[in-house]
């Protein structure tokens, strides 16, 4: 395909950013019979992307990093796109899910999102796409901002989609609360460039190590820490995520749920690794055991508040919480294994996490069933969702053979090698409170009668149930060939974050 | 004391302002003074930005023959984008204000949240 065209290999980097921008645009402004066709524009446009993103991973992992100048301007004067194999990594995730979503947003939006409103929610879910891939692929910190701003707007308007009217507030306290993330963001990228006399980050990374011990350089790491865990949802800035995620349609939920969180958690990868470098941790703050400790009291509180919830989808959100503790836990660990760890988790919860939200979008299309109490006797009513719920829940549980086993495994053992043996009881809770509150889901589900009297089923249209059944089953395929390919590439990912 | 506040009056008028909208932001039952006080928060920070690209003697950066220095342009560029994005999440947020007062007939904090847990 590169040889074929050779001009479209060149700008691969820009048109993974463009493509889904551009349909976006295209769906609310266009006539009203292709206005209609909103959701099979939006999965054209990912399936461009997805296209784009598998190129591009191949030429990054065959070439080492690839490199694109916005306009022709070199570097530090124009702003650069970098792509190295984290970034094709996480580009490749982005676009792998938002894809499933698309489809199954094309299928079963129309349950949970106004038929007018339909067009918009497409446009909207392809913004974030857009957003979210310029976020990992840019080389500029300032860019970087723009793209997160652009992520953010869509993020908002996705969630106040959701049908009950508390999705709104939901959605004006995640605006809030976001804007003063990015604002602290910019704050902090103002201070850098102070400091330093450049936005690019490669620039940066040359240029910071001389003025470490600067306390201009301290308040910019600072103001830089504190938005993006509010944007990632580390405990204890995750307050918006659970209302946010509980009231927003369940496709919009399983697409933030899955790229929003995730993209926040590489950016702080980006600044902490990549725009500073470890030895700024050893001689400056001690910023790796306050995110251990942070992120270890993540994965503890954000298991125990799921257990005790009713509702399904505020179960999942607050499972998010717990699991981006696991994430943020592997990055802090910072040794190899740990971090290839990290990695690997975020796939799988970025993966689990769509099927997770998928299904249970089913089960209010199928039974109407909002309620952990209203699933008994679901497995009879819908064995495949129950199934995919099933399986997606042991690959987030860590039960061998899945994806969840490598990548808890993975930090375990870093924690061992690095020594943080307090870390070692944290992984093992935090998977024994998932297996409860997943339990909670599945034994009512397969172990209970169905109650008398109930309405009759509808049966969940082919191409929603597909998505949430191929990501559930992924994770299952991926766990087994986590030893090989999946493991060698995020250990190299992490090699390189570390150097 | 005098001089200390003197020397560096930018930093203390941004800070102020930026705690200013941070307190409405916090403080203030009403939607709309909240989004008020995200604006004054944000543009504090703008301010921020530009009081760093002064150069001390500097012109306008704009090419002309009498001039030896120039400001820095780029904190100027850079604050456009950022006032383009400050617009957009204040459309995004009175447009949310707006679907919240037809479904909850108000914008006080406290009589939204009461809504809330009625409906619970």
């Amino acid at each position: 395909m590169t040889a074929a065209f050779p001009l479209l290999a060149e700008h691969i980097p820009a048109l993974l950013v463009l493509v889904p921008l551009l349909a976006s645009v295209i769906i609310p402004f266009s006539p009203a019979p292709l206005r209609r066709a909103g959701g099979a524009v939006a999965v054209l446009a990912n399936a461009a992307a997805l296209a784009l993103a598998s190129a591009l991973a191949l030429e990054v992992f065959r070439l080492g990093r690839v490199t694109y100048r916005f306009g022709g301007w070199a570097p530090p004067w124009g702003i650069e796109y970098a792509v190295d194999p984290l970034a094709a990594i996480m580009l490749l995730l982005v676009a792998f899910v938002s894809f499933a979503a698309s489809v199954y947003s094309g299928a079963a939006a129309s349950a949970e999102v106004a038929h007018e409103r339909l067009p918009y929610y497409h446009s909207a879910a392809l913004l974030l796409v857009s957003g979210l891939s310029g976020m990992i692929i840019t080389g500029d910190v300032f860019n970087l901002y723009v793209f997160l701003e652009i992520a953010s707007l869509a993020g908002y308007a996705l969630i106040a989609a959701g049908r009950r009217r508390d999705a709104l507030v939901a959605g004006f306290n995640y605006l809030i609360l976001g804007t003063i993330a990015a604002t602290f963001i910019l704050l902090g990228i103002g201070y850098l460039y102070m400091a330093a006399g450049t936005l690019n980050i490669a620039d940066l990374r040359e240029r910071l190590p001389h003025i470490y011990h600067t306390r201009t350089v301290l308040t910019a790491f600072a103001f830089l820490m504190v938005g993006f865990s509010i944007k990632t949802a580390l405990f204890p800035l995750h307050i918006w995520l659970p209302d946010a995620y509980t009231y927003a349609p369940s496709p919009a939920s399983a697409l933030l749920a899955s790229t929003g969180t995730k993209v926040g958690v590489y950016a702080m990868l980006r600044v902490t690794y990549t725009v500073f470098r470890p030895e700024f941790d050893a001689s400056v703050v001690p910023m790796k055991t306050i995110l251990l400790v942070l992120s270890s009291a993540a994965v503890v509180y954000g298991a125990v508040m799921a257990i005790a919830q009713k509702d399904i989808k505020r179960m999942l959100a607050y499972s998010s919480v717990s699991q981006i503790g696991y994430i943020v836990l592997g990055a802090a660990i910072a040794s190899e294994s740990a971090l290839t760890g990290s990695l690997l988790h975020m796939i799988n919860h970025a993966l689990m996490k769509a099927s997770l939200f998928m299904c249970a979008g089913l089960m209010l299309i199928s039974t109407g069933a909002e309620k952990v109490s209203d699933l008994k006797g679901a497995a009879r009513r819908m064995p495949l969702t129950m199934a995919a719920f099933t399986a997606a829940a042991l690959s987030m549980t860590g039960i061998p053979p899945t994806l969840g086993f490598v990548s808890k495994w993975h930090i375990a053992l870093g924690a061992v090698e690095a020594g943080l043996w307090a870390v070692v009881p944290v992984v093992l809770a935090g998977s024994l409170l998932t297996a409860v509150y997943f339990w909670k889901v599945i034994e009512p589900a397969y172990f209970s009668a169905p109650a008398e009297g109930h309405k009759p089923d509808t049966p969940a249209p082919f191409w929603a149930a597909a998505p949430a059944a191929a990501l559930a089953g992924l994770g299952l395929l991926l766990g087994l060939a986590a030893w090989t390919p999946a493991a060698g590439a995020a250990r190299a990912a992490g090699e390189l974050l570390l150097k | 004391m005098t001089e200390f506040i003197a020397a560096k009056y930018q930093y203390w008028v941004y800070i102020s302002l930026m705690m200013i909208g941070f307190y409405a932001i916090i403080a203030k039952p009403n939607l709309v003074k909240k989004i008020i006080g995200i604006n004054i928060f944000q543009t504090a920070v703008f301010l921020f930005y530009i009081s760093i690209s002064k150069v001390d003697g500097g012109t306008a950066p704009i090419h002309w023959d009498r001039a030896v220095l120039y400001d820095n342009p780029l904190p100027h560029v850079l604050i456009l984008t950022a006032i383009v994005v400050s617009v957009s999440v204040t459309a995004v947020a009175l447009a949310l204000v707006i679907r919240i007062y037809r479904e909850y007939g108000t914008l006080e904090e406290d009589q939204i949240l009461r809504g809330r847990r009625e409906n619970l």
